[in-house]
């Protein structure tokens, strides 16, 4: 099946020179959520825009659901919903007024059934009268994602739709994004939190610099990418680690009373077995073991580093 | 053509006229009936007759453009510039929308702002004099077409405008002192030959001088010239938004 979003060698320059985005090609499969993560100033947001239209591309071509965005725009723009980073709306209008304005604008009939179930899903129809500037940052988030809905888009984008947002909203979104993907809505999003990525995304993208190191699938790239440590705690500190052990690949903890042995969770054998029978015969006494896996968010540092060194 | 988009445009920005409503009824009241004592009772009691219309009869139609036109460029500039200042264009941008869809829009909500001011005054106006008006089709063509171009010159200045004090400094600076000089309250007629041909250059002259001539049947320049100005107005300003839509001037990055 073609991909519903589909960009190839998309090159972006500002008037000043600046490069934005460095021959980006990107395939989107129906119904993924994608994220896309990279530091400040990444290129993250011109992406979206560019296929939004709100940019244009210095070069490059990009299809959704098969449209071209620039000769075949109307058809292109009706498929995309575009949460925005900044919280942008008309202070004096009220929110179920706004929302309609956004289903009309998108060529929709006035469908006010949809738009009231739009705003039950988002916890904001006792809202739906109150002028936006009477909102919390929170719930206008909310009413940013209503607007981006309200055309039933099949392509949503959401640039960093939970900058700021208390924790218990984000999880409110998380929820949200998954009953759109119950829906087959295509979801991308960028986002500086690893962990939302962790959590919501199929794929992850990663942005640095106007190009795209990677886009990999987010459980295959832990497996690839992740590194798992194994900390062996002791009773006693030690100075050094034991000459039984100097094979092993290990770094002694801060106080001296930890072992760290890091191994590849890919790899036939991890050497775990062995490494705690040459501990008992090594004499050492075990206070506690503890394992922990490297997240998205060390995998990302370690990316970005990589192409900036 | 996107109808719904267009309508949605054209609502969203009445919405905003009518959530004033009060302010925008009783500011143009109030204006001319300023008007009509300052100019119609203190000074025009000293002018008995302009061109065979009582003075105060005469300044009506001069009133209703000065009025009309700023209210059209104010309401078109600020219906455009906002959505830039405030960030919501991202949403027109990204629209299945096409930009003469867009201006449709917002230059249809202005000139009906316009226009709905205009009627006003002239409602008021009965109320200080009376009034026959000579060619009623003619005047409201007239009244339309002003309303239409100076909401698409509005359109311009909003896009144009980085601040707030640029949206207000192409009305302040320019338009209104076209209006005032443009034969809103005294025939060009009136003037020494040297500023009468001055007044030739002035392009609210001609808008002025037909719409009289629908009011009265008296003109300064002949009804054609003032059909064709307007035309010829309203055309460049067409020109200007399909350029600036076409190369995104000031709107697209």
């Amino acid at each position: 099946m073609a991909p519903i979003l589909d960009i190839k060698n998309l090159r972006k320059s500002y008037a000043g020179g600046f490069e934005a985005l460095k021959g980006v090609s990107l395939q989107i499969e129906q119904g993924e959520i994608i994220a896309l993560l990279g530091p400040n100033g990444a290129g993250k947001t011109t992406l979206i825009s560019t296929v939004c239209g709100i940019t244009s591309a210095t070069s490059g071509q990009i299809k959704v659901g098969g449209h071209d965005i620039n000769t075949d725009f109307r058809a292109a723009r009706r498929m995309i919903g575009l949460v925005p980073q900044e919280v942008a709306l008309e202070p004096f209008e009220t929110v179920i007024n706004t929302v309609k304005f956004s289903q009309g604008l998108f060529g929709k009939k006035r469908d006010i059934g949809a738009i009231e179930k739009i705003l039950k899903q988002l916890s904001l129809f006792d809202k739906r009268n109150n002028q936006l500037k009477e909102l919390s940052g929170g719930m206008k988030r909310r009413v940013l994602i209503a607007k981006a809905l309200a055309h039933e888009p099949r392509v949503l984008f959401l640039d960093e739709p939970t900058a700021g947002v208390d924790v218990e909203l984000r999880k409110d979104m998380w929820d949200i994004v998954a009953d759109l993907k119950a829906d087959g809505v295509t979801i991308i999003l960028t986002t500086h939190y690893i962990e939302e990525a962790e959590a919501i995304a199929d794929r992850v993208g990663i942005i640095a610099n106007g190009e795209l190191l990677l886009v990999e699938d987010k459980t295959k790239l832990m497996a690839q990418m992740g590194k798992k440590q194994l900390e062996v705690q002791l009773t006693a500190p030690l100075s050094a680690i034991p000459d039984g052990l100097v094979s092993y690949d290990l770094t002694l903890g801060p106080s001296g009373d930890a072992l760290i042995y890091t191994y590849d969770t890919n790899a036939e054998r991890t050497g775990i077995t062995q490494l705690l029978n040459d501990v008992a015969k090594a004499g050492l006494s075990l206070r506690d073991v503890v394992t922990r896996q490297s997240s998205l968010e060390d995998i990302f540092v370690t990316l970005v580093k990589e192409d900036a060194a | 053509m996107n109808w719904a988009a267009i309508r949605a445009i054209y609502i969203f920005e009445m919405s905003r006229f009518f959530r004033t409503f009060l302010q925008s009824l009783i500011s143009p009241v109030i204006s001319t009936s300023l008007y009509f004592v300052v100019f119609g009772a203190a000074i025009g009691s000293r002018i008995d007759e302009v061109n065979g219309v009582s003075y105060a009869a005469f300044i009506v139609p001069g009133l209703i453009m000065l009025t009309v036109m700023t209210q059209a460029i104010s309401n078109a500039s600020f219906g455009i510039y906002f959505p830039k200042f405030i960030g919501t264009i991202y949403e027109l941008l990204s629209a299945p929308i096409s930009f003469f869809e867009i201006v449709l829009g917002y230059v249809g909500a202005a000139a009906t702002k316009a226009w709905f001011i205009g009627i006003i005054i002239l409602i008021t106006s009965f109320f200080f004099v009376r009034i026959d008006i000579q060619h009623p089709i003619a005047m409201f063509a007239f009244l339309i077409l002003t309303c239409i171009s100076f909401a698409l010159f509005g359109f311009i200045i909003g896009i144009w405008a980085k601040n707030f004090e640029q949206l207000q400094l192409v009305p302040l600076l320019i338009v209104t002192p076209l209006v005032f000089l443009g034969g809103s309250f005294y025939s060009i007629t009136m003037l020494p030959p040297f500023w009468q041909a001055v007044s030739m250059f002035n392009p609210v002259v001609y808008l002025i001088s037909g719409f009289r001539w629908a009011f009265f049947g008296i003109e300064d320049v002949p009804v054609m010239t003032s059909l064709f100005s307007i035309g010829l107005f309203s055309g460049l300003c067409l020109f200007a938004v399909y350029w600036i839509f076409k190369t995104g001037w000031r709107i697209r990055q």
